[in-house]
């Protein structure tokens, strides 16, 4: 992998957990409110994915979104504004956290039904495929949504009309407290794959070099009008479902043993032993990427609240 | 001006729209060779193809979601569901996705969707084929809804929905296909969207009516006609939008209203029009307004006790009745 790619995906995955971890802070502080589901702990999978795209590929995103659409060219402090329902957010205050959207950069949202966004990234990839371009869409989704029927109607049709889709499973060992293993009827979800005559693969979903390769397969797969791919990137979330989730589910014990498995301190030390950047550069990326998160809280709570004369705005288009 | 049946008007729509915009393409079952099981599509493939005429396995979530994320990325897609009753497996993305993207996502983006499809009695389909869906999709903010009762409405409104830039719930009625019509032969025909006809005026009473109901209550009109009694019968067209104000207007001028649909009488159409139209112009009521709609009450097989679930002209006739005192 270039060295300017490894930088950038880096500094995402920082950029991600600061995100995060202000997120967590302002909620708990009581500036924020609704459902926030982290990604602290999968932060691997979105950057590395995000990083061999452009502008002009899809993607669509979940419940747990902030870190796709970070990596999608999400600006930090529209983000956080949106979070916390401001005026300047993304959204307008309309969406939340669960439906962060930009799609001036190909961005087809996040979105807060389990499977939802499936076959609206198909959907995406239809429409690549229709207009003649040379991009692909990326489908994510969790564990859970493997289980929806939207899954395999969109795994379904996009194999049969050979799209540029990409369907990325991020496992994280829970849908909201019921473990993959009791919730779903095979070991790896990539499994799954075979039903519909697609390439199915595991990564670690906290090396970034296991989810490049298994991507770049995939993309290039696409790319040649071979159709889509079902990678299944095993991870966990280390926070709960969401801010405030009882975890009765699962034991300290298991959460630590995958704090261990940190994909950021992972990689950082890949970085460094391998001479790709210095501690002190490895430092700045991480002071820089906290500064901007907590510069975004900053903007986020100093922004206006929106004005509800204009509540009706936007219900229809011209 | 030509002659046409309602399902050759929309057939010719479809493919005017897709020669003049190349990002419009059909995606539904059955579809292509077939042309759809009423033919809306038929000899549409031969012409653009497979990619544009798009076959679909039987998966409505899957369709429709499809075509939210196409119309997204910039394409307008029209989604022919068999049947409209097949929503019920699509309902999260239509409610959910399509109805709610634009507005969540602050205004940025469009979602230039049609699903069209049929539905209503007249075949025989019994309980989950011949269901009158259209007042669950006025219900929730985000869609558009038209039902049209001619060959020429089904070809102007169908144009404009093609061309608008939000999700449109477009409702056929099965048993208006094969009727036909004078439909201008002007490519650039539409009909505007919340703008309702008045199929016959009169002085006495005002009924609004939709899809097979409003010929019924035309007929109606003619019977009482016969009996010195004067109806004002209006077709709104678009039920998103609705034209309150021709509604509005008519009972102000009559003091009598009655609404008629195919669907069920319970939280249908006709309640909502019955409710503006006491909101707006209660003073000028010279009676209770009458709602008819089909019984609370599945729809059955057997054609006589189907005819007994949903309204008939005679029913109608006495609704006016009603109203007069008579």
């Amino acid at each position: 992998m270039e060295k300017e790619r490894m930088v950038w995906i880096y500094k995402t995955m920082n950029q991600i957990r600061k995100f995060e971890e202000e997120a967590l802070r302002l909620f708990e502080s009581n500036k924020l409110r609704g459902s926030v589901h982290l990604y602290i702990g999968e932060e691997a999978i979105a950057s590395t994915i995000c990083s061999n795209l452009s502008d002009e590929d899809y993607i669509a995103s979940t419940h747990r979104g902030h870190g796709h659409c970070i990596a999608k060219g999400a600006r930090l402090d529209l983000a956080m504004a949106e979070l916390m329902g401001k005026a300047t957010g993304y959204c307008k205050g309309r969406g939340g956290s669960m439906h962060i959207a930009d799609l001036s950069k190909g961005n087809l949202g996040a979105n807060a039904i389990v499977g939802g966004g499936i076959p609206i990234a198909t959907g995406g990839a239809l429409a690549i495929k229709l207009s003649g371009k040379k991009n692909v869409a990326v489908a994510f989704f969790g564990d859970g949504a493997s289980n929806e029927g939207t899954f395999h109607e969109a795994l379904n049709m996009a194999a049969i009309w050979k799209l540029p889709v990409i369907f990325v499973c991020e496992n994280n060992g829970y849908g909201l407290t019921m473990p993959v293993k009791e919730s779903t009827s095979v070991s790896d979800i990539a499994e799954r794959g075979a039903g519909y005559n697609i390439p199915g693969v595991v990564v670690d979903g906290n090396d970034v070099f296991a989810i490049d390769e298994a991507f770049r397969a995939a993309q290039e797969r696409a790319l040649a009008g071979e159709g889509p791919s079902l990678i299944e990137c095993k991870t966990y979330r280390w926070m709960g479902h969401w801010t405030g989730d009882p975890q009765v589910y699962r034991t300290r014990e298991e959460v630590a043993s995958w704090m261990e498995k940190c994909p950021i301190k992972r990689f950082r030390q890949y970085l460094l032993e391998n001479e790709i950047l210095t501690e002190a550069e490895l430092t700045e990326i991480e002071e820089a990427t906290a500064k901007e998160a907590a510069e975004a809280s900053e903007f986020a709570i100093n922004s206006p609240e929106p004005d509800p004369a204009h509540v009706m705005d936007d219900v229809f288009a011209d | 001006m030509s002659i046409k049946t309602y399902a050759v008007a929309i057939r010719d729509v479809i493919d005017q729209e897709m020669a003049k915009d190349s990002r419009v393409f059909v995606m539904g079952e059955d579809i292509a060779e077939q042309g759809g099981i009423f033919g809306c599509t038929r000899g549409l493939l031969d012409k653009y193809g497979k990619e544009r005429i798009k076959n679909t396995p039987i998966s409505e979530a899957g369709i429709v979601g499809l075509g939210v994320g196409a119309a997204c990325a910039g394409m307008r897609p029209i989604v022919e569901l068999m049947y409209m009753d097949f929503t019920f497996c699509a309902m999260d993305q239509i409610i959910n996705q399509a109805a709610k993207t634009r507005y969540i996502f602050g205004g940025h983006g469009t979602v230039p969707l049609v699903i069209r499809g049929q539905q209503g009695v007249g075949r025989g389909n019994a309980a989950t084929h011949s269901q009158s869906l259209e007042a669950i999709f006025m219900h929730f903010p985000g869609l558009k809804v038209a039902m049209p009762s001619t060959p020429a409405e089904a070809a102007g409104l169908l144009r404009t929905a093609i061309r608008d830039n939000n999700p449109v719930m477009f409702f056929e009625h099965k048993a208006l296909y094969a009727t036909k019509g004078e439909v201008p032969d002007d490519p650039e025909f539409a009909i505007p969207f919340g703008k309702a006809d008045i199929k016959r005026e009169g002085k006495d009473v005002t009924i609004v009516g939709t899809h097979l109901y409003v010929g019924k209550a035309l007929q109606a009109a003619e019977i009482l006609a016969k009996e010195g009694i004067s109806c004002e019968v209006i077709d709104p067209r678009t039920i998103v939008p609705f034209d309150t104000e021709t509604v509005v207007n008519s009972v102000k001028k009559t003091g009598r209203l009655v609404t008629v649909h195919e669907a069920t009488k319970t939280l249908g159409f006709g309640t909502e029009v019955v409710a503006q139209v006491v909101e707006e112009a209660f003073p000028y009521l010279d009676a209770a307004p009458v709602r008819l709609g089909a019984k609370q009450c599945p729809l059955p097989f057997n054609l006589t006790l189907e005819n007994a679930v949903v309204p008939q002209v005679e029913d109608i006739v006495a609704a006016v009745k009603k109203t007069l005192y008579l």
